[in-house]
């Protein structure tokens, strides 16, 4: 089979202050005509300057240093270009690009014009790269959107890009790029940005267009799950080099390169035995401090006592403004949070798991008292009080405030970049008149190594630090005030694997030291499997099914909950994604459900199958349906 | 849309008469009035005649009646002896320093003030924009550096001094009066073809000294935001479609950084009108900004207030064309309107 792509010792240097990057450094692989190559690394190995350097669309501070990158494409052999020679900005180069090659970017979000409509967007391919009549180019749009899966193309042409959800968005830009029915697409980190089951629809969306199409796929991540499922051959690159390549059987079977074997054990798997901890690629170090410990005794969680935080019947609805003639009346919207219960007690994790929108930030939110639920009931334990957190005010809100603390998704946007990490850490101490400022020094000094930064750090200010040591520090801020329960809003789903790792292992750490409760919110499985003892699911603002770990991944109960689990890619080549299990992208509609979890007037509500199972069904579902 | 429009317009009244009250408010703010100060003049020489006079318009505009009274009668809701006679009524009240109604005194200014800032902005905006697109799209480079540098001199010269000099040249080189918007002959007679011409001929000196510095901030602007949009992921995305580069300028990055500059147009005529002042007065332009000035030092209520509520209407006026122009260009304004998070 002939390759369609053939990079031969690929050298792009980066000009920057500091000196020159050498972003991609000796590169040699090759993508095979309607094949699968999966280009595999951590951020910063490389994998998006390669993408870069093959579509012609290089920052002005990147150049090419030497190597080939030869072009053949298959419509018409034999005249095979290099890439590298040609004017990124000549009308040969334009030609080739968005019309021979094609990518499909990360951020479905931010990668269309929010000015133009998605008709308008697809069509511009059409329009610089096939001679089309009108008529013609908006029928081939409409078509290319009926391919990607929408299911009123002839209306989605006219709607705006703000107007769809990430899924839909990012099959419009499949769309775009398929129009012109490339030999070779490019897809960087294409499901990086979107919920597991929207992923699992867009990775079977591209498998199906490759066979249709007959296109050679260059796939760009960092997720071994997605490489088991789609790749034909594995590229694996570090720093700029390629460490393994190979077929895809080979690579995961016989992992030879040390690099591949520990992004392996990085990432966290289902069938991790109890109790085995992720090693990290880079390890960091964690001193153990002696003046937390020694200040606060750990609470002996004690078996049948009061849960630490009890939700009941949480519910919030968000009005949506219906505009009059004289200013917005608030309407009903949809509630974001229907009927929320559930229990956490002393000591616990408890794992919350939903897609995008399912009201999981909006719960955590209103535990923390920033949001005002519409009804329902929060109860805190404190040391043995019971407080209706709902009715708390002045200064019995400010002292809850220091059992309850907050560990943000974004490290970028949770740190002040115009303070020093020792006032970031330090402001909790602050508001709350915490000791002297010797004593918060100390206590920063402590944290700083608690989470395995190095105390020199403390003068330092937040640009100076990578996305794993920035969310260290939002950590750190965190437990400064010797909490009782951390809520933490996915905390890794910003970072890199090697880096998620670390943040895992050191929240584990973290919460046996100090006997710290946990409310983790995610939505990659994966990770809930590794740090909590019970998980809740969410979706569309109600509890679905709340399980213990093991009992909710090896006997999941609820329609929902068996999609997700589904839609999980495994770096398991055994263990292939089973697209059929995604209920064609319906699995988050209630009404797809089968009828004994359907939404109605009657509930249903929550039912115990068994040692604290719940699961939301009608109580009339006999045992078969809820097996099914 | 339809819905939007109408409210808007409703809005508008509201808008107004709390503008026209509180600029009532501020020209009453300082002790004393045109009228009173004229009359403690005339009674310190004793002109008969001019004392029965004054007592006579003080009466008639109800200048010895409480201030809610007086603003109400300006605005025309407060019946005076003869009726309702008020802004509402078409009446512009008296101008006791020209002892002339405020209409006849005014006359063509407030026309000219129009054409003069209407062609000033028109100006700003054909010379910043291909400029600004220029100077982003070829960044750091010589022709970049050149309109930078320009743009920075227009900025800081002071316009009132730039038109001293253009004066002082035309007069030195081409022995040129360019002061004035029209031809002495032309001031105070009624429209005429050649009366129009005449303007349009002197309007380009007055439009080049008020729009220099307007035009070199909007460089700067546009410069600023375009190459902001360059930077976005939607930009990469049209270029991996190959779509070439100008084209890609015009029609991503421009059309995004379009909205500042929409939003815009409703201040910018207040401001062209207030920073144009002190250039009216030294090239003698027969628009509002000199006599506004003049009615505010010497308390010529009804003249000033009548100027001011002109501004206002302009500029609430403006306001509401550049919300519509924005909710046409942008689909997210348009359709997203009514929600909120």
């Amino acid at each position: 089979m002939a390759d369609v792509l053939t990079i031969r010792d690929l050298k792009v240097y980066l000009k920057v202050d500091a000196g020159t990057v050498k972003a991609v450094d000796g590169v040699s692989f090759r993508v095979p005509e309607g094949r699968t190559v999966a280009l595999v690394g951590e951020s910063g190995s490389g994998k998006s300057v390669i993408s870069q350097t093959i579509m012609g669309i290089l920052p002005k501070i990147a150049r090419i240093e030497s190597g080939e990158i030869l072009f053949a494409d298959p419509r018409t052999p034999g005249t095979d270009v290099d890439i590298t020679r040609l004017d990124p900005d000549s009308a040969q180069m334009r030609d080739i690009r968005g019309a021979r090659i094609s990518v499909i970017f990360q951020e479905p979000m931010i990668a269309l014009s929010p000015v133009h409509t998605i008709g308008n967007q697809i069509e511009e391919a059409l329009v610089l790269h096939r001679n089309l009549g009108a008529a013609e180019r908006r029928e081939a749009t409409v078509d290319m959107l009926r391919l990607v899966g929408f299911n009123n193309p002839a209306r989605a042409v006219h709607a705006y890009p703000f107007e769809l959800s990430g899924g839909l968005r990012q099959r419009a830009l499949v769309a775009m790029a398929l129009s012109c029915h490339p030999a070779l697409l490019i897809a960087d980190e294409p499901t990086t940005a979107l919920d597991v089951t929207i992923q699992a629809q867009i990775l079977q969306l591209i498998q199906r267009l490759q066979a249709q199409l007959n296109m050679a796929v260059l796939i760009i991540t960092h997720d071994l799950g997605i490489v088991a499922n789609l790749a034909d051959e594995v590229v694996v690159l570090y720093r700029g080099r390629v460490m393994e390549s190979g077929t895809v059987e080979d690579v995961f079977t016989n992992p030879g390169h040390a690099y591949l074997k520990a992004l392996l054990r990085a990432v966290p798997r289902f069938d991790m035995a109890p109790g085995e901890r992720l090693t990290p690629i880079r390890e960091i170090k964690v001193d153990g401090g002696h003046l937390m410990a020694a200040r606060e005794a750990i609470p002996e969680a004690v078996p049948g006592g009061p849960p630490l935080l009890a939700v009941r019947h949480l519910t919030k609805g968000f009005g949506s403004r219906i505009a009059g003639v004289f200013g917005d009346k608030l309407g009903h919207g949809p509630r974001a949070v229907d009927d929320v219960s559930f229990e956490i007690g002393i000591g616990e994790c408890l794992g919350l798991v939903g897609e995008s929108g399912c009201g999981k930030t909006t719960t955590a939110k209103m535990i923390l008292r920033s949001l005002t639920p519409d009804s329902g009931e929060i109860v805190f334990d404190d040391r043995g009080t019971p407080r209706d957190v709902l009715a708390l005010r002045g200064a019995d809100l400010f002292a809850y405030r220091r059992q309850v603390q907050f560990v943000f998704q974004d490290p970028f946007g949770s740190l002040n970049p115009r303070m020093s990490v020792f006032d970031i850490i330090s402001e909790p101490l602050i508001i709350h008149g915490i000791g002297d400022e010797e004593e918060r020094f100390a206590r920063a000094r402590e944290l700083m190594t608690r989470v395995g930064l190095d105390v020199r750090y403390l003068r330092r200010y937040p640009h100076s630090f990578s996305g794993g040591e920035r969310q260290r520090i939002g950590i750190a801020r965190a437990l400064a005030l010797s909490p009782r329960l951390l809520i933490c809003d996915e905390p890794v789903s910003a970072l890199d694997v090697s880096v998620q790792a670390q943040v895992l292992n050191l929240l584990r750490d973290l919460k046996s030291t100090f006997g710290l409760t946990y409310l983790f919110i995610s939505h990659n499985l994966a990770v809930v499997h590794y740090i909590a003892n019970r998980i809740a699911v969410m979706c569309a603002g109600r509890l679905v099914e709340v399980a213990d770990r093991d009992a909710l991944f090896e006997n999941p109960r609820h329609p929902y909950t068996k999609a997700l689990l589904a839609a999980v890619p495994h770096p398991d080549l055994a263990r292939k994604l089973d697209f059929a299990a995604l209920m064609e992208g319906k699995a988050s509609d209630p009404d797809a459900w089968p009828a004994a979890f359907k939404r109605g007037p009657d509930g249903p509500g929550l039912i115990d199958v068994g040692s604290g199972h719940l699961v939301r069904a009608r109580a009339t579902a006999d045992a078969a349906e809820l097996r099914a | 849309m339809l819905k939007y429009t109408f409210r808007r317009i409703l809005i508008m009244i509201p808008t107004l008469l709390v503008i026209s009250f509180v600029t009532f408010a501020i020209i009453k703010l300082p002790p004393g009035d045109f009228l009173s100060n004229r009359i403690a003049e005339l009674q310190s020489q004793g002109d008969k005649a001019a004392l029965e006079k004054a007592a006579f318009l003080s009466h008639q505009y109800g200048l010895d009646r409480p201030f809610i009274e007086q603003y109400a009668t300006w605005v025309g809701l407060w019946p005076t002896e003869e009726g309702f006679s008020g802004l509402l009524q078409g009446d512009w009240g008296w101008s006791f320093e020209y002892d002339l109604p405020v209409k006849e005194v005014v006359g063509d200014r407030l026309l000219l003030t129009f054409v003069l800032n209407f062609f000033t902005i028109l100006f700003t905006f054909a010379i910043a924009f291909p400029i600004g697109i220029y100077a982003a799209a070829r960044q750091y480079s010589l022709g970049d550096y050149s309109l930078t540098l320009l743009g920075y001199i227009g900025l800081a010269a002071p316009n009132f001094l730039l038109a001293l000099v253009l004066m002082y040249f035309a007069n030195v080189q081409f022995g040129m009066s360019i002061g004035g918007i029209m031809e002495p002959k032309y001031l105070g007679q009624p429209w005429s073809w050649d009366k129009a011409m005449s303007v349009l001929q002197h309007l380009w000196i007055p439009v080049l000294v008020i729009g220099t510095s307007g035009t070199a901030g909007m460089i700067r602007r546009l410069r600023a935001n375009l190459l902001d949009e360059l930077q976005k992921q939607y930009v990469v995305t049209a270029r991996a479609k190959g779509l070439p580069p100008f084209k890609l300028l015009m029609k991503y990055p421009l059309r995004m950084s379009l909205n500042p500059f929409i939003a815009d147009i409703g201040n910018l005529l207040p401001s062209v009108v207030s920073g144009s002042a002190i250039v009216s007065v030294v090239l003698s332009l027969q628009t509002v900004g000199p006599m506004l000035l003049d009615a505010l030092q010497s308390q010529d209520q009804y003249l000033a207030g009548s100027f001011l509520m002109f501004l206002s209407l302009l500029t609430v006026v403006g306001v509401f064309i550049s919300d519509l122009l924005l909710a046409a260009l942008d689909p997210r304004i348009r359709l997203s309107g009514g929600a909120t998070k």
